[in-house]
């Protein structure tokens, strides 16, 4: 019971961040209907915010280190513990969450830039040439981070105080060895919070409401006369923030490497076609089934039957629904079908 | 009133190619591109992108996945030379069957669905065997080493007949014909103009119009009485068999098959080089193949002191900004320089450099040549791409 | 009285709760044009996209020389002979005006599949002089060698039309032939299917314009709601008050 219980609250944080780049994923094609080959991008440069900022807050010079005595040795130490002291150190031990607030204006940016500047050339164009115009721009993306960062992955700590981890079992009455590390308890609360956020803003707000009508209709929304390309161009940097925060929180658990982005748009893509192309709902559902089943496969005693299985289970289970249920879990009939 | 077979007879451009394929170590070197390593390579990624482009080129069809035919020419060659013989024919007959036989299964499942879907589903298959090869198939594969061959290996069809020990690793051969250096190339070369040959035939016969039909307009062909099914599972095959014969190919010039090439980013690559020469054109992919290859290899080698010498000529404050920046574009940054060009290339001319020339010669002809009307210039552009019935008269 | 050659029996077709086809019996006889006409919304696209398999009908059948036609597959429909003339052309842009009667007149000769890669596209003698005929008949020759994607909307329907008399169909449907023409266009097509008539081609024509329909048809069904509500000769067809009735504020009969 433990170990099933860890599985799925292993796979439910990973599902949390399967769930976000999937649901970027789907505003953008639900609402702009371009196929976003760049979006696994998107995710990579929020977590490479959160390196930059902690390789930006802990900037250091050169100082005599005191605790040897014997000769004179010299160590790095940040400028902002020089400055600020202790409250230095809190604040360089706190830099992945800080990082948000870096994060968030600097993905808005990037997400606008990006539409403005490409993406809104595309909308009329077939979807091979999107698939290849973001494709090539993921590359651009992939190469400018590995010659900034170099081709290693960079560490990014999560603070101090959550690095260990938490006595579930205690907490629910169940075993005493029933742990989990709390930052990745963190993470599938922050996932959770920003996807309702993203629900509530859409349901709640005049311009979630066209949104979401333009996700129904597109033609019919542009012939009311509501312009709909500015709100093209906001919608891609709201997707770019969503992508771009799941990246910034997983930074500790993944240490990002630049070839991350990658990894995750095949990822985000099997997701997306699970849950159903055009629904929101089926891209966050598919996201956490889909971690929790990919958990589940890395169980020893599974892969001890069908080895391997942790490795392609997402992709078959993409292969099957592709094949039995085109339009998804719950996605509407008709989008998308060939 | 009968069309003659457009532009030119088949032996024509036949003779043609051959002459500039097998002479090319001679019209190479003037811009220093031909020794041995650099025109292997062209001939192989030549075939790769001509079977890429029988797929995407004449149906349309984004696939990801053909890395993993080329993956799989790899390893069957590896294995080939281990098991039975360094002699490249049955290595070769190996490796193109057996991506062969995964493009059937792949493309039957994944043709299920067209569009994005498809693209997806090649995706899908893709990254399932690159994780595959690196970890449940490791005894096949031998994982991130990378299949390699060595002197213990068991190579039973030449041990026959064969009375002392061999030493060391020998090298494949064709029937005695070592195939490194230029030998090697010519293997490769001839390969080529075959490969060509088949695709030329391809492109002018009335299944490569019917290809054509079903990129145009897939429904309408169903309705016309054609079940488009078989044939594009028909062209996804042959164009899998392709990519296979260029792993193989590249096993047999270097014996060692890695799963890197898997990795359905490396299908990105052919997809550069089949569009930037012009997609559905005869010699567009391999227009493509030569550039990047070419560039690829002068870019990659330069290093900052390179850089250097070739600013050496500006003052040193601008030398250093211009190394600087152009330093990030080579060596390392030669990826860098390869997704810029993608993207430009789609934005500003998706049909390639093949589109580039049917321009300017468009451009020409209107400007020297004046009179004839537009017709002519539409039909003679549908020639470069569907090199058919609708000859110029 | 003659054999006929497609017999609809008993279809039935629910969208939701709307009756979209109620009950149709209908006999097409053979060499003979029949028209199927009715106010919009009747149901006569849905009828026609039971016939080339589109759509499969709740209940009923659909017979073509004997054989069903329900469940099929559009090629197979097509090659048993029942060949549609779409009214929104659906032509290959990208081809040119004589590949694109080409491609119909390989169905024809190849079947559903063939792997012909090793024949070459211009020694296909027979395939090029039917392919020239057709045009010729449809007064498009001149632009054999264009782009189908540039010529006018109005050509494009007169290919449309060539790419379904190569095929020599059994059955030709033609689904509003000259529906949004202007009048030249219209008499055009008109002398155009009398001269095939001429030829002995059986046809089903689903039409709004009562001069072509009367025009050219041998036979008329009223199709109105979803229901036949009346069928017969030019003549009886004209004078009949239900039909009149049927057409609200209708064409000049």
């Amino acid at each position: 019971m433990d170990a099933i219980l860890i599985q799925v609250l292993n796979g439910l944080d990973k599902g949390g961040a399967y769930a976000l780049i999937a649901l970027g994923l789907t505003l953008v094609f639900g609402t702009l209907g371009v196929v976003n080959f760049a979006h696994g991008a998107l995710f990579m440069l929020g977590a490479f915010c959160a390196v930059s900022f902690q390789q930006a807050l802990t900037i250091s010079k050169q100082v005599k280190d005191e605790s040897i005595t014997f000769f004179d040795a010299y160590k790095e130490q940040p400028y902002l513990e020089i400055w600020l002291g202790d409250t230095g150190t809190a604040i360089i031990d706190y830099a992945v969450p800080l990082s948000i607030l870096f994060a968030i204006p600097m993905m808005l940016i990037i997400g606008l830039v990006m539409e403005r500047g490409l993406i809104k050339h595309f909308y009329k164009r077939s979807h091979a040439e999107q698939i290849l115009v973001t494709f090539g721009l993921a590359i651009v993306v992939q190469e400018v981070i590995r010659s900034f960062f170099g081709s290693n992955p960079i560490p990014t700590p999560a603070p101090d105080i959550v690095s260990g981890s938490a006595a579930i079992g205690v907490m629910i009455g169940m075993s005493e060895n029933l742990v989990y590390p709390w930052w990745r308890l963190i993470y599938l609360s922050f996932s959770i919070t920003v996807i309702l956020a993203v629900f509530a803003f859409l349901r709640y707000t005049t311009f979630g409401m066209v949104v979401r009508a333009g996700m129904a209709d597109r033609e019919t929304v542009g012939l009311l006369g509501i312009n709909i390309q500015k709100r093209f161009t906001i919608v891609f940097g709201l997707a770019a923030v969503v992508s771009g925060l799941a990246g910034v929180m997983y930074a500790p658990i993944l240490p990002p490497d630049y070839h991350m982005g990658m990894d995750f748009l095949v990822l985000s893509f099997v997701v997306v076609v699970v849950g159903g192309m055009g629904s929101l709902e089926g891209a966050v559902a598919a996201g956490f089934l889909l971690g929790i089943l990919q958990s589940f496969a890395s169980m020893n005693e599974v892969k001890a039957i069908l080895p391997g299985i942790d490795q392609i289970i997402i992709y078959l289970v993409a292969v099957v629904v592709l094949l039995v249920r085109p339009r998804g879990l719950m996605g509407r009939v008709g989008v998308m079908e060939d | 009133m009968l069309q003659k077979t457009s532009l030119k007879s088949n032996t024509q451009i036949m003779l043609i190619f051959a002459l500039v394929v097998l002479s090319a170590p001679i019209w190479l070197t003037p811009i220093g591109a031909n020794y041995p390593d650099l025109l292997q390579k062209f001939a192989i990624f030549g075939i790769f992108a001509i079977g890429f482009n029988i797929l995407f080129g004449l149906t349309g069809y984004l696939s990801f996945g053909h890395a993993v035919f080329l993956g799989v020419g790899s390893y069957t060659a590896v294995w080939s030379f281990k098991l039975l013989t360094m002699n490249v024919i049955p290595a070769i007959i190996f490796g193109t069957a057996l991506a062969g036989i995964f493009a059937v299964v792949i493309g039957y499942i994944s043709l299920r669905r067209s569009g994005i879907y498809f693209s997806i589903l090649t995706l899908a298959f893709a990254q399932m065997s690159y994780n595959l090869a690196y970890s449940v198939l490791t005894p096949i594969t031998n994982g991130e080493t990378g299949l390699q061959l060595n002197s213990n290996d068991p190579r039973l069809l030449d041990a026959i007949g064969r009375s002392e020990e061999v030493i060391g690793i020998p090298s494949t051969t064709l029937f005695g014909l070592s195939m490194k250096g230029y030998s090697g190339f010519y293997v490769c070369a001839v390969v080529l103009i075959l490969a060509f040959f088949l695709s030329l035939k391809i492109f002018r016969s009335p299944f490569g119009l019917k290809l054509l039909a079903i990129k145009s307009n897939q429904t309408r062909m169903r309705y016309t009485g054609f079940n488009t099914r078989p044939y594009l599972l028909t062209a996804f095959v042959i164009s899998g068999m392709y990519a296979g014969l260029a792993g193989t190919l590249m096993a047999i010039t270097d014996p060692l098959a890695g799963a890197e090439r898997m990795q359905w980013t490396a299908s990105g690559e052919v997809v550069l080089m089949t569009i930037l020469g012009g997609v559905g054109t005869l010699i567009g992919p391999l227009l493509g193949v030569g550039i990047i290859k070419y560039f690829e290899n002068i870019f990659s080698a330069l290093n900052e002191s390179a850089l250097r010498e070739v600013f050496d000529f500006l003052p040193d404050s601008m030398a250093d900004a211009v190394v600087f920046l152009t330093h990030q574009f080579v060596g390392e940054g030669w990826h860098l320089t390869l997704g810029v060009l993608f993207v430009v290339v789609v934005i500003f001319l998706p049909g390639g450099v093949m589109e580039g020339i049917n321009k300017l010669n468009g451009w020409i002809r209107r400007k020297f040549f004046d009179g004839e009307n537009n017709v002519r210039n539409n039909s003679s552009e549908v020639d470069q791409k569907v090199t058919g019935s609708a000859g110029e008269q | 009285m003659q054999s006929s050659i497609l017999r609809i029996e008993g279809v039935n077709k629910k969208f939701g709760g709307l009756n979209a086809l109620s009950n149709i019996q209908l006999e097409i006889e053979e060499n003979k044009t029949h028209a199927i006409i009715g106010p919009n919304g009747a149901g006569k696209s849905t009828l026609l996209n039971v016939c080339i398999g589109r759509l499969v009908p709740d209940t009923g059948t659909v017979t073509f020389n004997g054989v069903n036609m329900i469940g099929l597959e559009p090629y197979e429909i097509n090659h048993a002979g029942m060949v549609r003339v779409f009214q929104t052309p659906e032509i290959f842009p990208e081809l040119t005006l004589l590949q694109n009667v080409m491609i119909p007149a390989l169905a024809r000769r190849d079947g559903l599949y063939c792997f012909d890669a090793f024949k070459d596209m211009g020694k296909q003698t027979k395939i090029h002089e039917e392919a020239e005929a057709v045009l010729e008949d449809v007064d498009l020759i001149k632009f054999r060698d264009q782009l189908a994607g540039t010529i006018s909307r109005g050509d494009k329907r007169r290919l449309e039309l060539a790419m379904g008399l190569i095929q020599h169909p059994k059955l030709l449907l033609l689904d509003e032939p000259t529906a949004g023409m202007a009048r030249h266009d219209t008499n055009r097509t008109i002398d155009l299917l009398q001269k095939i008539k001429a030829r002995g081609m059986t046809k089903v024509i689903i039409e709004h314009d009562m001069h072509v329909v009367f025009s050219l048809a041998d036979r008329i069904s009223v199709l109105a709601q979803g229901a036949i509500i009346a069928s017969g000769t030019p003549d009886e067809i004209r004078g009949n008050p239900v039909v009149q009735e049927a057409y609200l504020g209708g064409e000049e009969l």
